[in-house]
């Protein structure tokens, strides 16, 4: 049974189909098969190996990476329906989006509706190429939940700005070729003084520490600016108006990580598929643990409706002109969801699903006791499950704290 | 909290000072640095045998205080508190399995060895990742042990293997025919595959026909003893953190939403500890022990999984971080929740026990 909702497939476009399996037979190097990449998402350490690097490029020339960004800068140009197409068809061929990461995920949709005309030719076509890393500095220790309290100071110097600050939890900012950055430019308004920077962590005086993670990995940072100088060209939008930018960011990241579809394929395989495998069956097929049969059906039906909300927010936020707020729904759902199942499996698995290293482990079960300890943080980062319930209940409500 | 007499005050109140200032978490970072199998800092189990920890449930005759398991339990506690890693419950566990089973024989052999810290000893039941004290294949013939014992707890350092064969429970000493292959499990504590092949095996022939059972139900209650004590330390680190952490100019003990989730917390706890005690109580009256045992630990592992995931969560970012404690709480509580009975397990039981 897969985990997928049966709904009806899009229409056939066949002309366009045929030109997919084409250049999927032609492309993609059978031996990354069902490989790819349970976190392309995650801009993680550089390495890629030959096949992979074709892949890349194969679909980054193409714009395929991001089907439906326009093709003027260097997206795919595709309608909805073909890019639908075109993921069924990678889905049978067994391969992967290769082309991800922050700049997909939540940079360039911003940057398309807000940047230049001279940033987005500067930075959209990198992106679709998968050339570049993006990282996020937002947070600070002192501003997490509360980001408007942010301190990191850019301070106006004609023609640059000089950065001063610490931001902190930097995911993947060892890898990161450049920073989407919130600054104060002003100290006298908590929300009118935040502006969108970019700025290059090659600059000098950009300093990254990693820190180490429950799940053993090292994937975010503390990064330190010391007097660094940022051209003003690289200001995105008007000074001061940081914080309408970088929340409109928020919401496209928080649609990617309640991940309707993406979460959905990273899943894979249904939790009762799982289970086949480490408990016993009876004769007719059915779980013999009763009470785990009955959770992990629990569990499947709230997850085939929270993919059915998915695929309908996104067709009426598609319709009503992008993202907003209801992503504050998904994100908290999805991320819940997603903790449910990797805590699920663990109890499918007993104790061999709580293997640390060593012997006696399959790399999956390894892999999957990590991705639980990581898990861990999806209901924390872009912005918690308590603050997307504060949004959900003041904004969408209407429940204000004074009435 | 049960009503203690004044030794068991005391026991709790030095079980606690030694926690804090001998064992906090800071040891266990060190022993988990050093990497190895054995995972406990011999010097300070010494410590705990030279408290008498080992002995508490040991018959004085043998070398114990015969204080109760209430006593063993406040003193497990106290342990989890800071996450000391210790063969200290595994070692009460096979000396109870003796105590209940064994002749005098071999209560005179093992119970003072073990009460003095100079044995370690540990349960050998699972065959497999999931509790199944109903599916056990090893077999003994001609006082010879063959089978395959699943993530024994504390087996790199055990002396003594208490070993449940298809026809009851077995003494095996470390030594010939016994091996051992690492299980690393994400608490980093001590586990291990063991085979014995052909082991020298001395059946523990009294203590009925629910031998097995009984020293389960040891088992489940001491564990949640541990559980309870992770369970309180992550609470009440989750609180202290709430009151100190300020966004949006407000220490976040002060938003409503918060609060509810504490006070929730707090009486989920309650009726953990309750439960827990209930368990401790049951084994010292001899009254209703499967029952009560299940009920404690299903309440521990309902209750420790919430908190344990809460605690993580509530500390946002810094939670997620392993320079911070909170997190090997998170990994130590799915080790123990899933040690001698899930939550599945454990609710199929209770309904059996209550004939439904
Ligand atoms: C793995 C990981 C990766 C990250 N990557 C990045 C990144 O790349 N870039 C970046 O900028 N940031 C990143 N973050 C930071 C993340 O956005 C923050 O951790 C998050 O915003 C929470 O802030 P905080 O950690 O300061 O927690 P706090 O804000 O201190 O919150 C602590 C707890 O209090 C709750 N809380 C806070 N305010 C309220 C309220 N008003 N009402 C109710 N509850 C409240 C929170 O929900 C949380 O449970 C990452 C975090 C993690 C864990």
């Amino acid at each position: 049974m897969a985990t997928q909702p049966d709904v009806p497939p899009p229409s056939e476009d066949d002309a366009f189909r045929e030109e997919v399996r084409d250049f999927l037979a032609e492309n993609f190097p059978s031996e990354l098969k069902g490989k790819g990449s349970a976190l392309a998402g995650v801009d993680g350490p550089t390495e890629e190996s030959e096949a992979q690097r074709k892949w890349r490029e194969a679909m980054g020339s193409r714009g395929w990476g991001t089907p439906t960004w326009p093709k003027e800068y260097g997206g795919g140009g595709l309608s909805r329906k073909q890019a639908a197409i075109l993921n069924e068809e990678m889905a049978k061929a067994g391969a992967y989006n290769p082309i991800g990461g922050m700049g997909v995920m939540m940079f360039g949709p911003t940057l398309l509706e807000y940047g230049s005309e001279a940033q987005k030719k500067e930075h959209i076509p990198p992106i679709c190429r998968g050339a570049v890393r993006w990282c996020q500095g937002y947070s600070e220790p002192n501003a997490g939940s509360d980001l408007a309290n942010l301190q990191t100071m850019a301070e106006d110097k004609g023609d640059h700005y000089l950065i001063n600050g610490q931001k902190t939890w930097t995911s993947g900012g060892q890898w990161a070729d450049k920073c989407f950055c919130l600054v104060r430019t002003d100290k006298s308004d908590k929300h009118k003084g935040i502006s969108f920077l970019l700025i290059d962590m090659d600059s000098p005086g950009v300093e990254v520490r990693p820190i180490q993670m429950i799940s053993g990995m090292s994937p975010f940072c503390e990064t330190f600016f010391t007097d660094v100088k940022v051209p003003k060209e690289n200001l995105v939008g008007e000074e001061g108006q940081g914080w309408t930018i970088g929340k409109r960011l928020l919401q496209h990241e928080r649609t990617n990580l309640s991940g309707g579809g993406s979460l959905a394929r990273m899943m894979g395989a249904s939790l009762a598929d799982i289970a086949k495998k480490y408990v016993e069956t009876d004769e007719s097929g059915a779980i013999a643990d009763k009470v785990l049969r009955d959770r992990i059906a629990d569990f499947e039906i709230r997850w085939n409706a929270f993919l059915l909300t998915a695929r309908r927010a996104t067709e009426e936020s598609k319709a009503a002109g992008g993202v907003s707020e209801i992503s504050s729904v998904l994100k908290k759902l999805g991320t819940k969801l997603g903790q449910e199942r990797a805590e699920l499996m663990i109890e499918i698995m007993g104790l061999q699903g709580l293997g640390w290293e060593g012997e006696g482990f399959t790399e999956a079960e390894l892999s999957g006791v990590r991705a639980w300890l990581f898990g861990k943080a999806t209901t924390i980062y872009g912005g918690s499950t308590e603050i997307q319930n504060n949004i959900i209940a003041k904004r969408v409500l209407g429940m204000l704290d004074h009435q | 909290m049960a009503v203690l007499n004044e030794e068991q005050e005391m026991l709790r109140d030095m079980a606690r000072e030694w926690a804090t200032n001998e064992s906090p978490v800071a040891a266990f970072r060190k022993v988990r640095a050093s990497g190895a199998p054995e995972a406990f800092d011999r010097g300070a189990y010494t410590a705990m045998a030279q408290m008498g920890w080992t002995g508490i449930i040991v018959p004085e005759a043998h070398g114990g205080s015969d204080f109760g398991w209430l006593s063993a339990g406040l003193v497990i506690e106290e342990l989890g508190k800071t996450l000391t890693a210790s063969p200290l419950v595994a070692t009460t566990l096979a000396a109870a399995a003796i105590v209940l089973g064994g002749s005098e024989e071999q209560k005179a052999k093992w119970l003072p060895k073990l009460a003095s810290g100079e044995a370690i000893g540990t349960l050998a039941i699972d065959e497999g990742p999931h509790h199944n004290p109903a599916k056990i294949a090893a077999s003994v013939s001609g006082g010879k042990l063959s089978g395959t014992k699943a993530f024994v707890h504390e087996a790199h350092s055990a002396d003594l293997f208490v070993v449940a064969a298809a026809d009851g429970l077995y003494l095996v000493e470390k030594g010939d025919g016994v091996s051992l292959s690492t299980r690393k499990l994400t608490d980093q504590r001590s586990h291990a595959e063991v085979t014995f092949d052909g082991a020298a095996a001395d059946k523990l022939a009294g203590g009925g026909d629910s031998l097995i059972e009984d020293v389960l139900d040891r088992a489940r209650i001491l564990t949640a003893c541990e559980m309870l004590g992770m369970a309180q330390a992550v609470f009440d680190t989750t609180l202290d953190y709430l009151k100190q952490r300020v966004q949006f100019n407000q220490v976040l003990a002060t938003f409503q939403a918060l609060q509810h989730r504490m006070a929730d917390l707090f009486g989920d706890l309650a009726m953990m500890r309750s439960a827990v005690e209930g368990g401790l109580q049951a084994l010292d009256s001899g009254f209703g022990v499967a029952r009560a045992a299940t009920i404690a630990k299903a309440e521990a592992n309902r209750v420790l999984h919430a908190i344990s995931r809460e605690g993580v969560q509530l500390h946002g970012g810094i939670g997620m971080t392993d320079e911070y404690d909170i997190g090997f709480y998170l990994k130590r509580a799915r080790v123990l929740e899933a040690s001698w009975g899930s939550t599945s397990y454990l609710r199929d039981r209770f309904a059996r026990i209550g004939g439904y």
